[in-house]
């Protein structure tokens, strides 16, 4: 009862008739919205290129603009990465956030401060990955998907020495660890560390579970599911980097199965 | 400001006293709460709202107006699309010359190829502001979870409208856009015939059904049920028809229906609890 009467009072509970305060907004958000879409129209063409021909490639041949972070992605995974298992955790993990994330505050208005490690993780994946890779995906890639600056003109005839070199034969080489030229023991080494990788989760659960509140609250289940996702959207720009550092294409080989990662 | 006020007045009771006016309508609006609240509870469409809406629910910096121009953008890309429908045969034969007989000779079709276009675009980059929005208001926690999901669906379906779309003008920049996104399909681990353990589930398949070399081939993978051949041809174009015209507007409309009824039954617009 007491509760029901604060509320009533408090302001920032106040209620405002639909007709005509949101009706008119509405309204007008539409008109100008529409009209601005008109002129668009009226302005630009849709593009229409030559007719389809199967036997034309065209180079660079671009995924429709939404999807060149993905294509972009291609650089540094193989496909079935980042055509499908990628594709695939960005719509899992965005369906589980609201059951991933315990925090009660800054349900309903906006606050950084009472969430910053959900929405330095969200902007991150929206805003680095998503949108900047979009935009270097339409922008900044030419023919034979090299990469140009924003005014440079698309040399067809750029060529870039393929010099990238499998994790395993980089140390080998580099390390003078011989062994690691060995397929299978590349293999057992590189799917070392990808163990080793997902494992700083579990070693950051053990050191932090007995004193952080958050930790204790998410429990291991949520946890578990939490830093997969985390780790799994961090190894991309730790694959970006090792590319342009190191030119390493790939941190382990299965051959057997078809499977490069 | 308060001149502009009066002015404002003045205009709108000469046109409300006037013998046009309340020859159309018989009697006046009183602008009383209950006369407020039944031009939303009683209008089909309004009454998708609440009579009442929390103060703040209504300010642009907080929704960004992105649900709903959203919404909008679908309406435009349905009236606009149907239009189309008349004029375009989904069969490569005639896909591209319907789209230049859309844009040369049917009246208005060129601006009406251009809205659908535009409008599909922005819906794209609105439901990505809306899912934005949503995000940093912290809307998505309790009770508003499954209208988050629901959310997700609606994103993952607007992509696919809008590269279903992109396939029928049927010139080279449909056909290789969607060669080079469906080429993705053929590195599916276990189902494409490029991806990880193709093989052997292939095999298995082939022993299961007594045959050799057939499943998870490129004539019998994931890519292949996708773009319904080996290459992007004409049934890839019917196919996606289909699924453009059909399929995926019709799943989204009752997915819509569902996200705007949950918006409700979740206690209206979020706000400080
Ligand atoms: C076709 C796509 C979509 C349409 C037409 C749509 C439309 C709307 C509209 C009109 C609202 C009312 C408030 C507003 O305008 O912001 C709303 C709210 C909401 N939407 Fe969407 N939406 C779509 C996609 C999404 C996506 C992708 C998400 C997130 C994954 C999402 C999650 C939500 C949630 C949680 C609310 C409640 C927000 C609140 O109470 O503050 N929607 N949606």
């Amino acid at each position: 009862m007491v509760e029901k009467i604060k509320k009533a009072f408090d302001p920032r509970f106040d209620k405002v008739h639909t007709w005509p305060h949101l009706v008119r907004i509405e309204f007008l958000c539409a008109v100008i919205t529409l009209l601005f879409l008109l002129v668009w129209s009226l302005m630009i063409d849709a593009p229409l290129e030559h007719p389809a021909n199967p036997a034309a490639t065209p180079n660079p041949s671009k995924a429709p603009w939404y999807f060149l972070g993905l294509q972009e992605m291609l650089v540094y995974f193989d496909p079935w990465m980042a055509g499908v298992v990628l594709p695939s955790l960005i719509i899992v993990g965005l369906v589980l956030i609201p059951y991933i994330d315990v925090n009660p505050k800054g349900n309903g208005y906006y606050t950084f401060h009472e969430r910053k490690f959900a929405i330095v993780t969200y902007c991150f994946g929206f805003l680095i990955l998503w949108v900047s890779l979009m935009v270097v995906g339409v922008f900044l890639r030419g023919p034979g998907w090299n990469f140009f600056g924003p005014f440079a003109p698309w040399d067809s005839h750029k060529v870039v020495p393929l010099t990238n070199i499998d994790l395993n034969m980089f140390l080998a080489q580099s390390l003078g660890l011989d062994f690691l030229r060995n397929p299978f023991m590349g293999m057992l080494f590189g799917g070392f560390l990808i163990v080793a990788y997902y494992s700083t989760a579990v070693l950051y659960w053990q050191a932090k579970k007995g004193s952080s509140e958050i930790l204790q609250k998410l429990g291991v289940v949520r946890y578990g599911i939490t830093a997969f996702l985390f780790l799994t959207m961090a190894a991309l720009p730790v694959k970006m980097l090792l590319r342009w550092t190191f030119n390493i294409k790939y941190i382990m080989v299965i051959k057997q199965i078809n499977l490069s990662i | 400001m308060n001149k502009l006020k009066l002015l404002l007045r003045d205009i709108q009771e000469t046109i409300v006293q006037s013998q046009a006016w309340k020859s159309i309508f018989r009697h006046g609006y009183a602008d009383t709460p209950r006369n407020r609240a039944l031009a939303i509870a009683s209008n089909v469409w309004l009454h998708l709202h609440p009579a009442k809406v929390r103060r703040h629910a209504i300010k642009l910096r907080y929704t960004w107006c992105a649900g709903g121009l959203t919404f909008l953008f679908f309406l435009v890309t349905v009236v606009t699309g149907v239009i189309l429908m008349f004029y375009y045969r989904p069969v490569a034969e005639y896909a591209f010359v319907d789209i230049q007989y859309l844009e040369f000779d049917v009246p208005f079709g060129m601006i009406n190829r251009n809205m659908h276009r535009w409008a599909a675009h922005s819906m794209v980059m609105m439901v990505m502001i809306h899912m934005f929005r949503v995000f940093l208001t912290g809307s998505y926690k309790p009770p508003r979870e499954f209208n988050w999901v629901v959310g997700v669906l609606l994103i993952t379906l607007t992509f696919l409208l809008s590269f279903t779309g992109y396939l029928l003008p049927w010139d080279q920049l449909a056909i290789w856009a969607v060669t080079v996104g469906s080429n993705m399909a053929r590195a599916t681990p276990l189902l494409g015939n490029e991806g990880p353990l193709a093989v052997q589930v292939g095999d298995l398949f082939d022993a299961a059904a007594g045959v050799k070399d057939t499943f998870i081939t490129p004539r019998y993978d994931a890519r292949s049920f996708l773009v319904a051949g080996t290459v992007v041809g004409s049934p890839t174009l019917l196919r996606f028809y289909v699924l453009h015209c059909i399929f995926i507007p019709v799943a989204a409309s009752i997915l819509m229906i569902l996200h705007f009824w949950r918006v409700r039954k979740d206690g209206g617009i979020s706000g400080p609890l």
